[in-house]
């Protein structure tokens, strides 16, 4: 029998940069917050051994431990789905700070075309320019109306850039601290993109340049360019992380606290509010349930949708029938790249998480897509977050892949290989779901998500052209040999590609296609909220964090306003 | 590289041995020697021999997961042809690499207490993953057992008295998917084989691997540096002098 807490005002499950920052604007504004976090605290003094690759990098000692809960996947809804028995294609979080803790720190906001993709494509290339099958559509957001939650996550986290990127939508204010350090490595790309006519810009950088105080009094400190920082945490918190700012920020006003080892199993609902959570004790065994006036979805995005699912909230999505919006419209990232091989020796293990230099002229929009057989593109950048020995063996396509030629060219070629790599948009498509598996459970009993997903033509398309054109940057930066990635076929959920899952419980005007509104609050519960990825309709060519981010304070707003007055904020 | 990079402990080993310290030059003896020993004999020719740059009082080597020496020394075998020693430096011997392997069975990952591994089983597509209900330590040691039986079957011979070719020739059997093994395919074996060789040429040698950090010399990673902020805009190359994590102090 669940043990039935005290009523809280705000419950959030999982405290990530999600429920940090709905935690943070809620207690400020003198909500009483509480985060369920399913894992255990941690702070940037449990970082000290960081610098470890096998330890951190390898054997993902920061992420979920899957043994508790996984997902099944398949490619298509012929195969049999089975479980992601180890990690591999992407990085799922645990414990406080979530993935926010293990993120490279690339903050990016989406194109003003990414909010309104379906009527900007329609109005320039027709209504046929994408086969129906694919599920575009507006997000019922623009730009302009993020920009204020846009600034105001970038100061909180102090992000360092410069404004010269001719592609962005209008900022308000420059960046809160100047951009990171133009390495020479950086610069070879710089010239070449600058030479090929591109528009070159430091990437927006959560790895400060400078220390710098936010405005909630938290202090970040300056990078020190270690090269560890993507799978790691932050020894000098100095890349800014939800442990070192919303959360302390939270934790100060006296009205957040937040239980561990607290896994959230069912969202409690009667009539068309939510009462609650039940969660499971994960040391003791035991049962609890939380009351709260308002329940905060703040997971990551596979949680968010199978907690939804579970609780039987919201019509499962069915590709059959179109109908249905729960697990709709699940987005990845289309990563087309190259590998460059030069003769000079560089400083490739030195570096920072979001130590880089990026073009956006072939993403979104910014290119005529008239005579191209796929809409949308992506960022192009040469990141130099510091390669480690493990994972860095770059050989030439005619060396094999074991015995003395490969030790030899591995290790000469280590310090000199450069990759160019595109983060490109995911178009949602029909065959591309999340949904409930029949067989396979967690460790609580609860079954686990689905995920059915395969590369779509779109991003064939998409992917090759990208890579010629990358391969032409590469080229111009000097490299002796330019070896492109192989063209992309079926999803392979082995080799890591990315953290950035979208979709699921999509935003949107209608209840007919959208999950939740543009408030984050679902249709079917007024005093219920999902934040995260998965409210992208679809995946822009950036990293996430900076759109999310955004979207959490406007929905931090909006869960202040909706405490005051209840009903739908629509 | 010059001698004098090396460190103390490399000179405490030189020491202890008894070895002229002007005879060696570089890395690649020390890997030459521990390989030799291994190779020409397939046991360990005297106690101690082997593995005693191990053996200072900081740090002792030893077998966690294998239970007798036969199968070790086939498992340091295949991992030296995976990454042989050369005029670079020692190889996968000579760096630790097989201890490294056999702590790691021992302990979490062999065990993979991270991963899922609640059946139903299935072999699954390969875009899918490992779907193995063997876990690590069960796999390497069916693909030790396998190794073996195949020199036996293909050469009359124990794995260890094999040439590099024949040794070449039975590890290419594995990643070809030649070889029958039960609940796992020797292709994916092959696979995990060649990433723990990697991992345990270059991790921290706090895992017992990678010897006085002589892999990360090879190839020029300085392992735990606290900061490049005040280099990493030079353009020259830098050759750091590595650390391990083990030295680690805020």
């Amino acid at each position: 029998m669940a043990k039935t807490l005290d009523k809280v005002n705000v419950v959030t499950v999982g405290v990530g940069w999600m429920g940090g920052i709905i935690a943070a604007e809620c207690a400020k504004a003198g909500l009483k917050v509480r985060g369920l976090e399913r894992g255990k605290a941690r702070s940037t003094a449990d970082y000290q051994m960081i610098h470890d690759e096998y330890r951190y990098a390898i054997r993902y000692e920061l992420m979920q431990d899957l043994s508790k809960e996984t997902i099944t996947f398949r490619n298509n809804r012929k195969m049999r789905a089975l479980p992601m028995r180890q990690l591999g294609s992407f990085l799922l979080g645990e414990n406080l700070g979530g993935a926010g803790t293990h993120w490279n720190g690339h903050t990016f906001r989406f194109l003003p075309y990414d909010f309104q993709i379906k009527t900007m494509t329609e109005q320039k290339y027709g209504k046929n320019k994408l086969s129906p099958d694919y599920l575009l559509q507006d997000w019922g957001i623009t730009y302009d109306e993020l920009e204020p939650y846009f600034d105001k996550f970038e100061k909180t986290a102090g992000i360092s850039g410069e404004n010269t990127n001719p592609f962005a939508g209008k900022r308000s204010n420059d960046f809160p601290t100047p951009p990171m350090k133009r390495t020479p490595i950086l610069k070879k790309f710089e010239n070449a993109a600058s030479s090929l006519g591109y528009h070159p810009y430091m990437l927006p950088s959560a790895n400060l340049s400078e220390a710098y105080e936010n405005p909630d009094g938290q202090t970040i400190g300056a990078c020190q360019y270690c090269g560890f920082c993507e799978r790691f945490g932050c020894e000098y918190g100095a890349k800014t992380s939800p442990e070192i700012t919303v959360v302390p920020t939270a934790m100060k006003t006296g009205n957040f606290d937040v239980t561990f080892h607290a896994n959230v199993v069912e969202v409690l609902k009667s009539g068309n509010k939510v009462t609650g959570v039940r969660y499971v004790d994960t040391q003791t065994g035991e049962e609890f349930i939380q009351p709260a006036d308002v329940v905060v979805l703040t997971s990551y995005v596979m949680n968010n949708a199978k907690l939804l699912m579970v609780s039987k909230i919201g019509e499962q999505y069915n590709p059959d029938t179109g109908r249905g919006t729960l697990g709709k419209n699940y987005g990845y990232q289309i990563l087309p790249g190259v590998t460059g091989f030069f003769d000079e020796q560089m400083n490739v293990f030195m570096g920072a998480g979001a130590l880089g230099m990026t073009i956006d002229d072939f993403n979104g929009d910014s290119f005529d897509h008239s005579d191209l057989d796929f809409i949308h593109g992506a960022s192009i950048s040469l990141t130099q977050t510091g390669n480690r020995p493990i994972q860095t063996n770059p050989i030439p396509p005619d060396v094999p892949a074991w015995g003395a030629d490969f030790k030899k060219a591995s290790i000469e070629n280590y310090t000199r290989t450069l990759s160019i790599g595109g983060q490109g948009a995911s178009m949602p498509h029909k065959e591309n779901f999340m949904s409930l598996d029949p067989d396979y459970r967690d460790a609580y009993g609860v079954p686990l998500l689905q995920l059915t997903y395969n590369f779509t033509e779109q991003d064939r398309n998409m992917h090759k052209y990208l890579t010629d054109r990358i391969a032409e940057i590469m080229k111009e930066m000097g490299a002796k040999t330019v070896v492109p990635g192989n063209p992309i076929s079926d999803y392979d959920i082995v080799p890591y590609q990315t953290t950035h899952n979208t979709g699921g419980t999509i935003m949107g005007t209608d209840p007919a296609n959208s999950v939740v509104n543009t408030y984050l609050q679902h249709w079917d519960a007024e005093n219920l909220f999902v934040v995260g990825a998965g409210n992208f309709p679809h995946n822009g060519g950036y990293n996430p964090t900076g759109t999310i981010g955004a979207l959490a304070y406007r929905t931090a707003e909006a869960i202040q306003k909706y405490s005051k007055t209840g009903g739908s904020l629509v | 590289m010059a001698d004098d990079q090396k460190g103390l402990s490399r000179r405490d080993f030189l020491k202890t041995t008894g070895i002229a310290t002007g005879a060696l030059v570089g890395g690649g003896l020390i890997g030459g020697l521990v390989g030799y020993n291994v190779n020409k004999d397939g046991v360990q020719t005297k106690s101690g021999t082997k593995n005693a740059e191990d053996h200072d009082v900081t740090s002792v080597k030893g077998l966690m997961f294998f239970t007798n020496h036969a199968d070790f020394n086939v498992l340091s075998q295949a991992v030296e042809r995976i990454f042989p020693e050369d005029d670079l430096g020692p190889g996968a011997i000579g760096l630790g690499v097989p201890y490294f392997i056999d702590n790691q069975l021992a302990g979490s990952y062999g065990n993979n207490t991270r991963e899922y591994m609640q059946g139903p089983f299935f072999a699954g597509e390969a875009t899918q993953g490992y779907q193995s209900r063997l876990t690590r330590a069960e796999m390497f040691r069916q693909g030790i057992a396998k190794m073996e039986e195949e020199a036996q079957k293909r050469y009359q011979k124990p794995f260890v008295d094999l040439d590099g070719g024949q040794m070449d020739e039975i590890i290419t059997a594995f990643q070809k998917n030649e070889v029958e093994m039960k609940g796992v395919s020797s292709e994916f074996f092959f696979r995990v084989l060649r990433q723990a060789t990697l991992e345990g040429a270059y991790a921290d040698p706090i895992y017992n691997g990678n010897n006085n950090m002589d892999a990360w010399r090879m190839k020029g990673f300085p392992g735990h540096q606290m900061a490049y902020i005040n280099m990493i805009e030079d353009e020259k190359f830098q050759k750091i002098e590595p650390k391990s994590i083990s030295t680690m102090q805020h």
